[in-house]
């Protein structure tokens, strides 16, 4: 009944956007009527409210998009290693989608009634341009939703044998489908922000090619950017799932089997994190040299100081991603050796966030710009500078890696003969990467900027192809290693939950924060340098503003979030049923920290 | 003084002092003694940068658990234990205090300027006009550097920044002209490593062209005194004072990407 209930509840949502924009292709494609429409509810006005509805469906979007790479890879691996728990785990990051792909349908639907009730004459602009593009996209949708249901109603059904892998490659065109869909409203997104060359105010929307409209130059930036960023997303909002059900747990094996979750979810979210920058640095560029307007104002100009606040929120991700290994290492035997080197790395990490957060331009009062004699500082002022910034972000991502390789080998000892020089290759790596990273960061101030500008190319190549080498390297030494132990799932403070809690709202928090940046830079175009906005909010909003509503959106969202992460914990209550009637029982609801608990079996979990 | 010194509490609020001194005492003050060009840190800043050292001091302390325990150890006795009762009663009062007294502080009454941000490097627009001539500022480079004599175009650069610009950016071109002290931002230094170099020659013509008064709307607040010079200076007087700032300077100005890697513009 549950299972219905939530498939008529996604079913009505995906009808209702197809719906949507079925009645409002055709009826606003000719409207003649007035340019906007009015709004106002507790305040808000129209670029709010479509703002608002615009950011939610975003990241519903990004969740049902990222999940769903990450749960066909973990089922891969479930499937081709022969471990069921994988498989299990699959499925479980599977559930989650159910409900959140209502959600997605339905914050699109009301971003399509928003904006063409609000924006009519923009509405029937784009759609004059995008209309076939906007049918197919409805049609993929279609497929996405019942390749979905069919993807996780049909995974017990098909568990064994070749029917096992008809089932994996529905969950392998459930991307494709997805992908697809992202692709196309990339296209009308990113139309806004880069139009073809050529286009002016008095260019008819019928004349515009429908493919050099799609394709335009930052469209597959964009693409890959937040094919990356969505896989971050979804195992950042997977690990805060598993964080919610630890802290409320009440049995071990329910314990084990989240905080197993949970280290699942942080790897995959800090994993992808770890390459994004590349993304980012491309879409940037491209952005760039579309237009130097728009890049100065985005890096240089009025939301220099975003930066600044993305670098807090950078800092957070680094940190709190770092110090969920560290305090896991608490449950692996023979972690402990690892221990004295965390100081030494956290240091890194504090003095990279102080280089990043290191303003160029800085907020002062009158005395104390006199006594700096600008606005600049005479000393501080070298790490305001990308230079600086480029060198701290990677050494930070070093580190990073470097926990997460101390994490992973804290119970194994290699038993190869050649362990010893295999780790001192991984050392030297490591240092030459760290020294390719300081020595572009220095030579980098001695340069022109466009020299200096592919130096960042360089450092974040040098700290990839590490990454890729310590790795190779690491799993063929520790094949057949010796194990001090078994990981003592479950054996967590709580106060690491909350560091996967932290980082799902920072990500959030984020993706809000560059979405505004991002869409903010056209400033007063609704199509930058084609058509105009003439409405009263024709402005970019400052900081102060934008961030209220970004956080409104947050706590939108994980409001809803919270709720879906409860139907979950519906779903399997009945689970963990007989373990929780021992505990009841007489047995100890948790175990001391020192007393080892097997692997999580899931043998029963769904 | 060895038990405090291996303390988790005490050592990490040794960190917290030793920080303090290092970003307000030895950039601010210390430096410049030695010769190393530096100036009192914004309190803005010493705020960011504290806070990301204590958020470092609790991750450290609570990443291991032994640690954690130790490390709130004092602060659990000297809210619970009896002997600590005169040290509880004083922090009782001073912190209440110490959080009254900041909060006064920036609500105060005060006659000076508040802090501001201005976007010092604003977005140029794709073109400006000239005395009414529309003149493409993307891809726009210095005429000069194909016509005419580089000796006589820097020459002709240093007499008109003598007698134009010397007033307010000084004659060593550090902004600390004799009219500098009065202005509010202060004028651009033309040695600091964050202005020649960072941007275009078409950048700079720009903002010498148009001045303050054709600052575009993010670079409030518009009280920027540098006069629009395309009513007294033609445009080749502008380009070549530009080219005297690079080469008096040193720096080498931002170029436009080749064509062919991707530029669109």
């Amino acid at each position: 009944m549950k299972r219905w209930v939530a498939r008529g509840a996604a079913t009505r949502g995906v009808l209702l956007a197809a719906l949507a924009l079925a009645v409002a292709l055709p009826l606003l494609a000719q409207a003649p009527g007035p340019d906007y429409g009015e709004f106002n509810f507790l305040g808000l006005d129209r670029r709010g409210a479509v703002w608002i509805a615009a950011q939610l469906h975003l990241l519903f979007a990004a969740f049902v998009l990222g999940v769903p790479m990450f749960a066909v890879v973990i089922e891969a691996i479930g499937m081709f290693g022969g471990d069921e728990k994988y498989d299990k785990l699959a499925k479980e990051f599977t559930r989650l989608l159910l409900v959140a792909y209502s959600a997605t349908a339905i914050w699109g639907a009301i971003l399509v009634f928003f904006l063409s009730t609000l924006y009519p004459r923009f509405w029937a602009y784009l759609t004059a341009i995008f209309a076939p593009s906007m049918w197919v996209y409805a049609g993929l949708f279609f497929l996405e939703s019942f390749t979905l249901y069919l993807y996780y109603y049909g995974w017990d059904a098909w568990k064994k044998g070749a029917a096992k892998k008809v089932h994996w490659c529905l969950g392998i065109m459930l991307n494709i489908w997805g992908t697809i869909v992202m692709f196309i409203a990339n296209g009308w997104l990113t139309y806004m922000m880069s139009p073809p060359e050529g286009l002016t105010v008095d260019t008819a929307p019928q004349t515009v090619q429908l493919w050099s409209a799609i394709n335009n130059a930052t469209w597959m930036p964009i693409n890959i950017h937040r094919l990356l960023a969505n896989v971050v997303f979804g195992g950042a909002v997977v690990g805060a799932y598993a964080a919610y059900r630890f802290l409320t747990s009440r049995t071990d094996e329910e314990r084990a089997h989240y905080d197993w979750m949970g280290y699942t979810g942080n790897l995959i979210a800090i994993g992808a994190l770890i390459v994004l920058p590349f993304a980012g640095y491309w879409l940037g560029r491209e952005i760039y040299e579309f237009s130097q307007q728009m890049g100065i104002t985005m890096m240089g100009g009025f939301m220099s100081w975003l930066w600044i606040i993305q670098a807090f929120l950078i800092g957070i991700l680094f940190l709190a991603g770092n110090y969920y290994l560290w305090i896991g290492m608490g449950r692996i035997p023979g972690a402990e050796r690892f221990q004295p080197y965390i100081k030494w790395m956290l240091l890194v990490l504090v003095l990279g966030v102080i280089v990043w957060a290191t303003p160029n331009t800085m907020i002062a009062d009158r005395d104390e710009i006199a006594a700096m004699g600008g606005i600049r500082h005479p000393f501080l002022q070298v790490l305001g500078v990308m230079s600086a910034k480029n060198t701290a972000v990677n050494l930070m991502i070093l580190t990073t890696f470097l926990s997460f390789l101390m994490y992973r080998r804290a119970n194994k000892d290699p038993v190869v003969p050649w362990a010893r020089a295999g780790t001192m290759l991984q050392g030297a790596a490591f240092a030459l990467s760290a020294v390719v990273v300081v020595f572009y960061g220095v030579y980098g101030y001695f340069v022109t900027a466009i020299v200096r500008i592919g130096f960042s190319v360089y450092q974040v190549l040098a700290v990839l192809a590490t990454i890729l080498f310590v790795i190779g390297i690491d799993m063929a030494m520790l094949r057949g290693a010796k194990s001090r132990g078994e990981i003592r799932w479950g054996r967590m403070p709580d106060r690491s939950q909350y560091a996967l809690l932290i980082l799902a709202v920072t990500f959030t928090w984020l993706m809000g924060l560059m979405g505004f940046a991002r869409s903010g830079i056209r400033q007063h175009w609704h199509v930058y340098e084609v058509i105009r906005d003439t409405s009263e909010q024709a402005f970019t909003p400052a900081l102060g503003p934008a961030a209220t509503i970004i956080s409104i959106c947050v706590l939108i969202f994980f409001g809803l979030v919270g709720f879906i992460f409860w139907l979950g914990g519906l779903a399997e209550r009945s689970v963990y049923r007989e373990a929780e009637a021992k505990v009841r029982a007489g047995h100890e609801g948790r175990a001391p920290l020192g007393d080892p608990l097997p692997a999580p079996s899931l043998g029963d979990v769904d | 003084m060895k038990r405090y010194l291996s303390h988790p509490f005490w050592q990490g609020a040794i960190v917290v002092v030793a920080s303090y001194v290092a970003f307000e005492y030895v950039i601010g003050y210390a430096l410049p003694v030695i010769g190393v060009a530096s100036a009192p840190v914004p309190s803005s800043v010493i705020l960011e940068y504290m806070l990301i050292v204590l958020v470092g001091i609790l991750l450290y302390m609570s990443a291991d658990e032994e640690r954690w325990q130790r490390f709130r150890e004092p602060i659990r006795a000297t809210m619970v234990r009896r002997d600590r009762r005169t040290l509880r009663g004083i922090l009782m009062v001073a912190i209440p205090v110490v959080i009254g007294w900041l909060a006064y502080e920036r609500v105060k009454p005060s006659y000076a300027a508040p802090a501001t941000l201005r976007a010092v490097h604003p977005a140029p627009p794709n073109q400006l006009t000239f005395r009414g001539e529309t003149i493409e500022l993307t891809g726009l480079e210095n005429p000069l550097h194909e016509e005419g004599s580089m000796a006589e175009h820097l020459a002709a650069g240093k007499r008109i920044y003598v007698r134009n610009c010397v007033p307010c950016h000084g004659d060593l071109l550090d902004g600390q002209g004799h009219y500098a002290p009065a202005f509010n931002p202060v004028p651009a230094d033309f040695t600091s490593s964050g202005n020649l170099p960072q941007l275009t020659e078409s950048y700079v013509f720009w903002r010498i062209v148009k001045g303050g008064p054709g600052l575009p709307r993010e670079g409030t607040p518009w009280d920027s005194a540098m006069p629009a010079w395309e009513q007294v200076l033609e445009q080749n007087d502008i380009w070549a004072v530009i080219l005297y700032l690079y080469d008096q300077t040193g720096f080498t100005p931002r170029t436009w990407e080749e064509e062919g890697e991707g530029g669109h513009e």
